[in-house]
Order: structure tokens, then sequence, then C-alpha cells
């Protein structure tokens, strides 16, 4: 990289504003219209986890969740931002129902003709072990929710890192209409820890970071076509990202709903043989991305 | 985990609720509303158990600056006494501005 080129991009990268440094609060405010953010059930509601307590552990105002209502380029909108500082940004049976409940009342609104549009900032490594089948029960429940919300309108997934989306949430976000993510996401069933305990480290070394993020990173993701959009963490740029995937309408096909081609994928890959992050980009090559 | 209340006399009514921080690793919460009498009412939980003594200090020190007749909740996950103090003047400049 010449001189001149590495001053601009260092300009660049002083000039934008970092989503994955705000906060669940702050990133929900960033996405919606300037000065229209209103938050549903806030800290001073006081809708705390009443499981945590019972087993030592301090629990948060608004558990982990902020639920917002407010406009995108003026048109009604929901956004529901998960704080991933706070557990892990894990889903316990108040913040998950927190999530599934105001899909469910943008899906009633949906049906009597007032569109709003669902915004889902996915920071979390799925389910709270400590509420265990409640949490797995409400991320059923959010599950459900997008799949009937979808019909209507699209549900936009952002993952910005650094926790990434793990879990029965990493399904949560596979069920979105279109997902964002940056190079930092990590989008993935089992976390690369819980691989290393399970399977050993010969199987994966968890702190190996360059391997990890060549497997599940946001840039691996968008290469195989498993997310739509690959962005610097760039807060104006994620808002505006999240904005032209509404204006892009329902997708023809949900990527959830195209079984065919993920059987086909599925089954182009032989469990007996290791494959790393190029091998697959290049055995799925064609519908995916280079 | 560990619950701590105090109560402090108030020179002034505070204006508004305000909410910073997070119940993160080394990190904290601050609830800060008006308070329903002329005095101040603090509620602490926190996941370190034994530091009360601790806690009284850095309070008692904050409320000989605030004097804002305010309830306070905090939730702690293990901030040092540093980053409460830090947590309570945020709070308390949101609550002025």
């Amino acid at each position: 990289m010449s001189a001149v080129a590495a001053v601009r991009e260092h300009r660049q990268f002083l000039g934008r504003t970092s989503f994955i440094e705000m906060g669940a609060r702050e990133r929900a405010r960033a996405i919606l219209d300037a000065g229209s953010f209103r938050e549903l059930l806030g800290p001073f509601d006081r809708l705390k986890s009443p499981w945590l307590p019972l087993q030592g552990i301090v629990a948060q105002s608004d558990d982990g969740v902020v639920l917002a209502r407010g406009t995108l380029d003026g048109r009604p909108a929901l956004v529901a931002a998960i704080e991933s500082i706070y557990q892990g940004g894990s889903m316990g049976e108040v913040s998950g129902a927190k999530i599934a409940g105001a899909l469910e009342l943008a899906l009633r609104d949906c049906e009597q003709g007032k569109p709003v549009l669902p915004v889902l900032l996915l920071e979390t490594g799925g389910v709270r072990l400590q509420e265990a089948n409640l949490g797995l029960a409400v991320i059923a429940e959010i599950h459900a929710a997008i799949v009937a919300l979808r019909r209507h309108v699209p549900v936009i997934g952002v993952i910005s890192g650094m926790v990434g989306c793990f879990g029965g949430m990493s399904l949560a976000a596979a069920l979105c209409s279109r997902l964002i993510v940056t190079r930092q996401a990590r989008l993935g069933m089992n976390g690369p820890e819980v691989i290393e305990q399970e399977a050993g480290i010969a199987e994966l070394d968890a702190s190996d970071r360059a391997l990890v993020w060549s497997l599940i990173g946001g840039e691996q993701r968008y290469a195989v076509g498993l997310v739509d959009e690959l962005l610097e963490d760039d807060a104006v740029a994620i808002a505006a990202s999240v904005r032209t995937a509404f204006a892009q309408g329902l997708p023809r096909q949900e990527r959830s709903a195209q079984v065919d081609l993920y059987l086909e994928r599925l089954a182009a890959i032989d469990p007996q043989r290791p494959l790393d992050g190029p091998g697959l980009r290049a055995l799925w090559h064609g519908a995916a991305r280079s | 985990m560990e619950r701590i209340e105090l109560d402090y006399p108030a020179r002034h009514a505070v204006p508004r609720r305000v909410h910073v921080g997070v119940v993160g690793s080394g990190d904290l919460e601050v609830l800060l509303e008006p308070s329903p009498d002329q005095r101040a009412h603090v509620l602490v939980n926190t996941s370190v158990d034994g530091f009360g003594v601790v806690w009284k200090s850095v309070l008692d020190r904050f409320f000989e600056r605030f004097g804002g007749a305010a309830s306070i909740e905090i939730n702690d996950f293990g901030a040092t006494p540093g980053t409460v103090m830090l947590r309570l003047e945020q709070a308390a400049e949101a609550v002025r501005a």
C-alpha cells in the first residue's frame, strides 16, 4: 500500500463511529432515525431475571435486552438489541420473552395493515444456561415469531461482534430475511470454546483466532453466501445498510426455505475429509461469493 | 451476592431519572431516580461479598458532593471503587444535563 493510500485509509478509519464499541441501547439508537428512539420495558420497569439472584448472580434491570420503537426513513420500526456484556448476551426467560413479545406485537400490527419493520441486533451466546428450558422455550417463540413476521415484512438481522451469534439464536439469525455482518462477527451453532471442550483441542483450538474466524467469521460467512452484507465496523454504514435491506422488500425466497439448495451443498461435503474455510468456499463456489 | 442499604440526607431534589452502565465483569449499572422523600436512599446488589465498609466509604464521599434526594439502585458485577465512583459521577452528570 502506498503512503498516500495508507493515510487515506487511516483517515477513513478515524472518521468512522464504531458500532461494536456501543452498548445495546446506543446501537438501537444508532439504527433508528435520529430522535425517534423510544424504549419499551426499559431499565426502570425492572423486568429482571427472577432466576439469576436465586443462583447468586446479580441481575440487570432490563435483563440484557433493549426494545425500541422508532422509525426508519419515517416508517415505523422495532429494534431488539441484545447487550453482549451482560451474561454474554445470553437469552433468559425474560430477555427472550421481551424479544418474542415485541415481534408478536409487530406481527399483530402487520396483520392489521400497519407494517412495522423489525431489526434484530444479535450479539449472543444463545440460551442462558442458568435458565435452561425456559430460555430454550422463548428462543423457540422467537423463531416462530420471525417466521410469521417475515411473511409480511423482511426481518433484518445484524451481527456486528465481538461476541457473535451462537446456539439457538444462530437459528434465529438464519431465519432472518437478510443478515448484515462485520468482519468481527461470528455466526455458528456451537461456539469454538464449546467445540474444544466437547471434541478436544485436536478438533479445534479455540484460542487460534485466525482459524476460528476463517471458519465462522463474518467474511467467511459472506463468502459462502450464508449472510447478505459484509460491512466495516461503522455505525453509519450499518444503519444505512438496514434501510437498504428493507427497501429491497421481501426476498424471492427466504434463505431458510431453500432446502434443496442446502441439502445439495451439505451432500457435497465428505465428513471423513477435513474441511477448512477456503475449502468450503471452493466446494460451494458458484452460488457463493468469492 | 450481598445486599447493602444506605441512607443519606439530601440538600436538593433531582429533576429526572437516569440509567448508566452495564452489569458486566468489573462494571455496574446505576439507576438513579427522584426519591419519594427528602432523603437519598441507596440499594446495592453486589456479586462480591464482604466489602460493605468500602461501599460505605465510596458512597459517603459521593454524597458529600452530590446531595440530591435520589433513590439509587446499583447492580454491581465486581467493579473496583474507582469504577463505582466514575459510574456514580456519570449518573450525577446525566441528571444535571
